[in-house]
């Protein structure tokens, strides 16, 4: 950092002297706080090294034509401009699958998260434990360790628990391929993911919901609040807005990144007619199998750009004041 | 306990039975791995199936460990990367994380605000969406093939810090004026009085961040090309992706699919509590 400022500090010496002033000050308070960078740094290195800067690079790398051994090229906005008039799996297959995907696992896993979370609340304080850890353990495990038992559950023969259960109650006929068909792929992959995306946003709202000041629910009554659901809106999701909005920020990125589930489920790097085709998987089709790496970016700071702007709307609806 | 009982209502009585079978439900993958993970060979096969196991066998498990004899790379070697970078990871991320938040839930120092809002905003970031940049970036540091390789990326983790500066922010700063007027060093305040007393946020971020490391294929996938030093996730995730039409495996694969759960279930069992103490303070306001 030394290096880097001197020349600087030499140029402001020629500059009036209310800016040397100035810089002169910043400086003897950068030296003050010496301590607090340094404390900073080994985390500031590795977030410059391994988010920040790969998302500039994206950022850049989206604009070239790059296979990963050969030159860069530049050519501006044209893979942008072939996203979307031309790669017709990205238009009728990631596109719709992941708008889809993301609309039913996003709100509904945040939703059912809340309901589920304050449903525990309600219960005595000695057994709350028991039905989080139920709630929780699925996500806790993880994809890895889950697909085998989706694989067993969901599996095409009349072996697969889930075609047996349908069998006995008679209403199908015959065994479904249900991992392989590209009819049912998207619809398992979604009710997969809502099964385990009772994950860290879960566990935010449940400390929120202890957080609500209990007072307010008498104050509340009085004031001609009815019923439950009254209470739910006017009190205590404005009480654990902070919370909320940790949630919805954690349910927005696993929603976009979910991508491995229909790998995991079917044991392909590209889905049967690319029925469970999401955008990351389309990424990662263009990245590490074509090798097309400047395309692949451009995607990425696509989903990049779709998550801040659900961010935003996340903020909006609970943040305490216009940040981002 | 018969004053609580009284209390309940028809209402609270329903709610809480069928909250009870949703539970039950909700929690039927993991119920159904620890009997899928005891099952011997035969009984996968079995007409009806059987959601429970009824001879269970330790077979699993021992083949799993034995499969030294025909593998390349035997299972015990996955186990021991996994658990060296689960364990050097938590550690320097605990450390990194927790001395990152102090000086920015504590003081006041240039470009503290530009810091706080970049975490803030990349709490978004999923590093799944630029993994060809960071494949870039690990293979121009020579990080690939390597331990750093595993454990640096995770390092930066916007998520761990986030939390603790909310946790840290509500510890008074009159302790921390009291120490330094007593005279004691910066450091030393860090170690003596920041540590023990953010452990309840340590110990969250250690169960999100184990969780991470633990679970993630990712980084073998990417940026270790040398099969030696891929992780149990890897290797988990390379025995289920065979089992589509291949009912045979399964038990095995179950059986290494419990072995990722358990430590994150210990682990989870054992910081609950602390968990929801720290939520409390770190949410985004």
């Amino acid at each position: 950092m030394n290096t880097e400022l001197a020349p600087r500090a030499a140029e402001t010496r020629r500059a009036p002297s209310g800016v040397r002033l100035r810089w002169n000050r910043f400086w003897t308070e950068m030296r003050r706080d010496a301590f607090c960078y340094l404390f900073l740094a080994p985390f500031l290195v590795c977030f410059v090294a391994f988010i920040v800067v790969p998302v500039v690079m994206a950022a850049t790398l989206g604009f070239t034509s790059y296979d990963g051994f050969g030159k860069l090229r530049f050519i501006g906005f044209d893979n942008y401009i072939a996203l979307f008039t031309q790669d017709i799996v990205f238009l009728t297959k990631a596109l719709p699958n992941t708008f889809l995907f993301a609309l039913i696992v996003g709100p509904g896993g945040y939703l059912l998260s809340f309901l589920f979370a304050w449903l525990i609340h309600q219960l005595p304080l000695r057994i709350r434990d028991y039905y989080t850890l139920a709630f929780y353990a699925p996500s806790m495990a993880g994809g890895v360790a889950l697909s085998v038992v989706w694989i067993a559950a969901f599996s095409g023969d009349r072996v697969g628990y889930f075609n047996h259960f349908l069998l006995q109650m008679g209403w199908i006929d015959s065994p479904v391929v249900w991992l392989q068909d590209p009819k049912y792929l998207l619809k398992i992959m979604i009710l997969v993911s809502l099964w385990i995306s009772f994950s860290v946003g879960f566990l935010a709202m449940l400390a929120g919901l202890q957080t609500v000041n209990r007072e307010l629910y008498e104050a509340g009554r009085i004031d001609g609040i009815s019923n439950r659901l009254q209470e739910v809106f006017y009190i205590t999701i404005p009480s654990m807005k902070p919370q909320m909005l940790f949630s919805a920020v954690m349910t927005i990125v696993g929603t976009l990144k979910a991508g491995s589930i229909s790998t995991q489920l079917t044991g392909l790097p590209i889905t049967p007619q690319y029925a469970g085709h999401l955008v990351i998987n389309h990424i990662d089709d263009y990245a590490f199998i074509r090798f097309e790496l400047g395309y692949a970016s451009a995607v990425s700071v696509m989903l990049l750009l779709v998550s801040y702007f659900a961010m935003r709307f996340a903020y909006r609806l609970f943040g305490s004041k216009e940040e981002l | 306990m018969i004053r609580r009982l009284r209390r309940i209502t028809p209402f609270q009585y329903a709610l809480v039975s069928g909250f009870t079978l949703l539970a039950a439900f909700m929690s039927l993958p993991i119920v159904f791995i620890l009997n899928h993970a005891f099952k011997p060979q035969n009984e996968l096969f079995l007409f009806p199936p059987r959601f429970f196991v009824q001879h269970p066998t330790l077979r699993n498990f021992e083949s799993l460990f034995l499969h030294a004899a025909n593998a390349t790379v035997p299972f015990t070697r996955y186990l021991f990367n996994s658990l060296l970078v689960a364990g050097l990871t938590l550690v320097s991320v605990i450390l990194v994380s927790t001395m990152a938040a102090y000086v920015l839930a504590k003081y006041d120092f240039h470009f503290k605000q530009l810091i706080l809002s970049m975490i803030t905003l990349s709490l978004m970031f999923a590093p799944e969406t630029v993994g060809i940049p960071r494949y870039l970036i690990i293979s121009g540091m020579r990080l690939n093939d390597t331990y750093f390789g595993h454990i640096l990326p995770a390092l930066a983790s916007p998520i761990a810090v986030f939390m603790l500066v909310g946790f840290i922010a509500q510890i008074p700063g009159e302790l921390i004026e009291a120490a330094r007027i007593d005279g004691a060093s910066h450091v030393g305040i860090f170690i003596r009085m920041v540590l023990p007393l953010s452990v309840p946020a340590i110990a969250t971020i250690s169960i999100f961040t184990f969780q991470g490391v633990w679970g993630d294929v990712e980084t073998s996938t990417l940026f270790m090309q040398d099969e030696t030093m891929r992780t149990l996730a890897f290797y988990v995730n390379s025995l289920v992706s065979g089992l589509q039409n291949n009912v045979s495996g399964q038990n095995m694969a179950a059986a290494a699919g419990l072995l990722m759960f358990i430590p994150n279930l210990i682990i989870f069992l054992l910081f609950q509590r602390k968990v929801l103490e720290t939520m409390i303070h770190s949410g985004i306001k």
